[in-house]
């Protein structure tokens, strides 16, 4: 069996075991998602250790039939675009759970969803077969949208788990129909990725049919990544979910869109992919410029917390939109990077909320003297956030805006002012409310993480950031060349539309060039 | 002839009249549990069809001058009845107290209902599907005015005989229409000469009649108007068995006359199936979302679900009818799931609210369990069994989308009535565990043979969602049988 499902198996088993353990065992439960989480972690960074740095095609692979009327098989591997991801989904995982202490009723009953979320994640992220992929996404869907209704706080949750439920089910749906019509007009009656991939090297998809299901795809995944304008569900759903559903959604879940959109509908549709992705371009600066504003003017820790990462999902938008290697590896930077930082974020407001009973900005203040280790732990998600080197972001960003630069020019722009001056200014302007200023009477008695255990996810967290930011190469040159091989690679053998040609024409020298260039660029 | 061809039928039949004999010897205080002999009964007649039954050679037997035919279609469809069956005759068992007298009666009607399906998955001319049609709504007649105290029962049968007897006229006339035209009635007479009829507008007529009939049966728009009051006024385990075995008697006769008796029509009612079931999806779904009675809102969401096994006839394709089988082995278990829950909880509540399911989840986790997956998997998510079933239903109606653009508005709406019937199944599962005042919290204990058709109905509707291949197979080899 691959390294993979016992990485996914794990969590999803230890679910099952819960199911069996009598609930007054809160102790146990507790300590069986620990471990489940921790294993899942350790074995994912060997995953990432052992990963063959520039092999062609996919590692640890995996393969079982399922359904074989259908072509779905249970299809799980790694290459260079999903096995950071990996790494980041089972490192969060590992953090949510720690952070969930602050949860005290049914405990049961959460443990066993966020395990299921854990499991489902990872598989997602993991699977090399359509429907597989599908499956395991809903799979933790489900457990969100169960998780922000029961243990969520504030009085809008019934509202807010309602609203994200409907809406990441449209998008969803759409990208559910999006797959099966690529199943179907793909013609090769498999949804396993990898031959699809070859079926349609030789026989492209019609452009008809391109234009009809790439749409489908963009919005259905664009609606999961919250791509503006259909963004509005985030905010409300992360103000209102738990810590460690927040984490998870937001640090992880919510990149199996990007990640649909890199591995599924560019290389598979190329010719409506050159077709939307200015339209994407635009759009992304919804996220970027739009969202960043509003987030300027919240009041809520979570909401802002939510605008900001609705923003930075802007970035990855960007440099898919790019089409180029710089652009999309950035984006797979960002996508890794922002995990780490969205998970760290939520679980810092959490812990904040657990000690305060409160986000409310213009409630708090002064807060670093109460909890030095807190704060300053706060301030240096802030300053990740605004994308200051040394951050794994910073050369996600850096990275998309230099891809992007090649493509648009004035959108790289524009885009730079949304991420670096509104950006600074909505999280400075955050650090100076809650940890300076005089510190309210009633704060007096909140106290800083105790013990190693309270600041061992946050600081695991931060180290990742860390690592990544002072070695993004760790990353980009495992990301790099399986971006070109995988993902750019029907852009780089055939230019314009005339893709139905037998053989098909070099590229002019100038885009050629273009797209040969970056691999250098990121060394 | 073959009589051991009918064997499932002589068996059932002889088991309700058994039933019927033993109620004059046995006294009063036994006879509720001779409902779960009638079950047992049925379990072993399920266990004789799986290990010993075979179709005879060639897959194919005919029987009384080829009226009955009994071929893989027939048998995927009686297994389908029989388990079905066993849990509404457990149920029964459980409501057998607010049944009034009579309960054996009540138990053998059931069981002359499921004769009367069986014989309908055989139906292979229209007199038998008349028959078996007539046997089916009938026997229902009874079962939902059994209640003889209760008002609401009492209307939902006068609704339904009304109702049911106008269908069955309409029903009436388009045999005799067809078959004055073709002059046969014979499935596999008509399937020869249908092509050379198939412009004529009396025969169109008469078969358009057939499928009004039909349509009322399955609850199609716009002959859907009777279920909601029907479902809820009737005792629960009528209605349980009217939301599975009635609607899928319907299905099945269906599908023998549209892909079976007349193909070459059938191509030329492409638009009329796909607005139908489209108009079919919308209707049920945004009905159901202001209901706050239970057995009402599943009425509601039955006709939804009747949408989108009609995507599959829609279709056109033997995809889209192998998808129809899988849909409703799904559909099976997460309904008499969900019937059984009610059945238990709103005991002591008449108005079957919402409101009585709070707390349930401290008065019997199994339950409130139970009736979370069955709305999950009727709600289409993974891994439950509704979501594959809705997978393949929507992979048919793609597959036939190149040939006609209207498939993909058909695909849209049904994607629009998924996302309208997540808000009222979650509604359903909130009113489960959202920490409300729950006026109630005596604990429920299921007795033995219901807990048992609880692990059943989980079982099954994870056990179809995570490991669809054995019945995705079955159904496609059963739908293989529609080709003359």
């Amino acid at each position: 069996m691959s390294l993979l499902t016992y990485i996914l198996g794990v969590p999803l088993l230890a679910a099952l075991v819960l199911a069996l353990v009598p609930r007054n065992f809160a102790v146990i439960m507790q300590a069986v998602a620990f471990l489940a989480t921790l294993i899942s972690a350790v074995l994912a960074v060997f995953l990432f250790a052992g990963f063959q740095t520039g092999a062609p095609g996919f590692q640890y692979e995996q393969q079982v039939p399922w359904v074989t009327a259908l072509g779905i098989t249970y299809h799980v591997g790694v290459d260079g675009i999903n096995v950071g991801l990996i790494l980041m989904g089972a490192i969060v995982a590992f953090a949510a759970t720690c952070v969930s202490w602050e949860i005290k009723d049914r405990q049961k009953e959460f443990y066993i969803l966020l395990l299921l979320m854990t499991g489902g994640i990872l598989g997602a992220f993991a699977s090399l077969d359509l429907f597989l992929f599908y499956f395991f996404h809903e799979l933790a869907l489900v457990a969100t949208f169960i998780m922000i209704g029961v243990w969520g706080r504030g009085q809008d949750k019934n509202y807010a788990a309602f609203q994200i439920t409907l809406y990441l089910s449209v998008g969803a749906l759409l990208a559910l129909l999006g797959l099966i019509a690529l199943y179907v007009s793909s013609g090769a009656n498999t949804f396993d990725l990898p031959k699809l991939m070859d079926q349609v090297r030789d026989h492209p998809i019609p452009q008809s049919a391109q234009r009809i299901m790439f749409p489908l795809l963009l919005f259905g995944f664009g609606i999961l990544v919250s791509l503006w304008p259909f963004h509005t569900w985030a905010p409300l759903g992360y103000g209102s979910a738990p810590s460690a559903t927040a984490m998870l959604h937001a640090g992880v879940l919510k990149k199996f869109g990007l990640y649909g959109l890199i591995r599924i509908a560019l290389p598979l549709m190329p010719e409506a992919a050159r077709q939307w992705m200015p339209v994407l371009a635009w759009l992304c600066l919804g996220n970027l410029v739009y969202c960043g504003w509003v987030a300027m003017r919240q009041k809520d820790l979570n909401w802002l917390a939510g605008y900001a990462s609705v923003a930075h999902m802007g970035f990855v938008f960007l440099g898919i939109a790019s089409l180029n290697l710089i652009g999309v590896t950035g984006a797979v930077l960002v996508m890794i990077a922002h995990g780490f930082l969205a998970a760290l974020t939520f679980g810092l407001n959490g812990y904040l909320y657990q000690q305060t009973g409160t986000l409310q900005m213009d409630q708090l203040g002064g807060l670093l003297r109460r909890l030095p280790f807190i704060g300053a732990l706060i301030m240096m998600a802030a300053f990740a956030g605004c994308g200051l080197p040394g951050f794994a972001n910073f050369a996600g960003e850096v990275t998309v805006l230099f891809g992007a630069w090649q493509t648009s020019k004035l959108i790289t722009v524009l885009a730079c002012w949304g991420a670096l001056i509104i950006g600074a200014v909505y999280m400075l302007r955050m650090v100076r409310t809650v940890l300076h200023g005089p510190l309210p009477e009633k704060w007096a008695k909140v106290a800083d993480a105790p013990h190693l255990w309270r600041k061992l996810p946050f600081l695991l967290l931060l180290a990742c950031l860390l690592v990544f930011g002072f070695g993004p190469r760790l990353l980009a040159d495992k990301i790099a060349p399986s971006v070109r091989q995988s993902v750019l690679a029907p852009y780089l053998t055939t230019s314009g539309s005339a893709s139905r040609a037998p053989a098909p024409p070099l590229p002019p020298p100038g885009e050629r060039l273009a797209l040969n260039s970056p691999l250098t660029v990121t060394r | 002839m073959n009589l051991a061809l009918l064997a499932h039928e002589w068996l059932v039949i002889g088991l309700g009249l058994a039933l019927l004999l033993a109620d004059l010897w046995l006294p009063g205080t036994a006879r509720k549990k001779l409902g779960c002999t009638a079950a047992a009964g049925l379990g072993v007649i399920l266990v004789y069809s799986f290990v010993a039954f075979k179709l005879p050679p060639g897959g194919v037997g005919y029987a009384f001058n080829d009226v009955y035919v009994l071929d893989g279609l027939a048998l995927f469809f009686k297994r389908f009845f029989l388990a079905a069956a066993i849990i509404v005759l457990i149920m029964s068992v459980e409501f057998s107290d607010r049944l009034g007298g009579g309960i054996t009666e009540y138990y053998s009607l059931v069981l002359f209902a499921l004769a009367g399906m069986l014989f309908a998955s055989s139906a292979n001319d229209f007199s038998l599907l008349f028959v078996s049609l007539e046997l089916i709504t009938v026997t229902f007649y009874i079962l939902t005015s059994f209640q003889r105290g209760r008002l609401a029962s009492l209307e939902a049968g006068v609704k339904y005989l009304v109702i049911g007897a106008l269908s069955t006229g309409f029903t009436v006339f388009g045999i005799a229409m067809v078959s004055g035209i073709s002059g046969t009635l014979n499935f596999g007479q008509l399937s020869a000469v249908a092509a050379q009829y198939s412009s004529n507008p009396l025969f169109q007529f008469g078969l358009v009649l057939i499928l009004t009939g039909l349509g009322f049966k399955i609850a199609a728009f716009p002959f859907q108007i009777w279920a909601p009051d029907v479902y809820q006024g009737a005792p629960t385990p009528t209605t349980a068995f009217l939301a599975v075995g009635s609607k899928a008697a319907g299905f099945v006769l269906l599908l023998r006359v549209l892909f079976y008796a007349v193909p070459p029509v059938t191509a030329h009612w492409r638009d009329l199936l796909i607005v139908i079931s489209g108009l079919t999806i919308l209707y049920g779904n945004l009905c159901a979302i202001p209901q706050r009675n239970l057995k009402r809102l599943l009425a509601y969401s039955s006709i939804a679900h009747a949408g989108y096994l009609l995507l599959g006839i829609a279709a056109l394709s033997l995809n889209g009818q192998a998808a129809i089988l899988y849909y409703l082995s799904g559909y099976l278990f997460a309904v008499l799931g969900a019937f059984t829950v009610i059945c238990l909880v709103m005991r002591q509540v008449e108005s079957e609210d919402l409101s009585a399911l709070a707390g349930l989840h401290q008065r019997s986790p199994l339950l409130a369990f139970t009736l979370t997956l069955a709305m999950v998997s009727l709600a289409g998510i993974p891994p439950l069994a509704g979501f594959f079933g809705k997978f393949l239903l929507l992979r048919s109606i793609l597959e036939a989308a190149p040939a006609h653009p209207g498939y993909y508005c058909l695909a849209v709406t049904a994607l629009v009535g998924v996302v309208i019937s997540l808000y009222y199944y979650f509604g359903v599962i909130r009113a489960i565990y959202w920490p409300g005042e729950a006026s109630d919290l005596t604990p429920i204990k299921p007795s033995l043979p219901l807990r048992f058709s609880l692990y059943a109905c989980i079982a099954g509707m994870i056990g179809i969602g995570l490991f669809p291949a054995p019945i995705v197979h079955a159904a496609q080899t059963a739908a293989k049988f529609l080709k003359p």
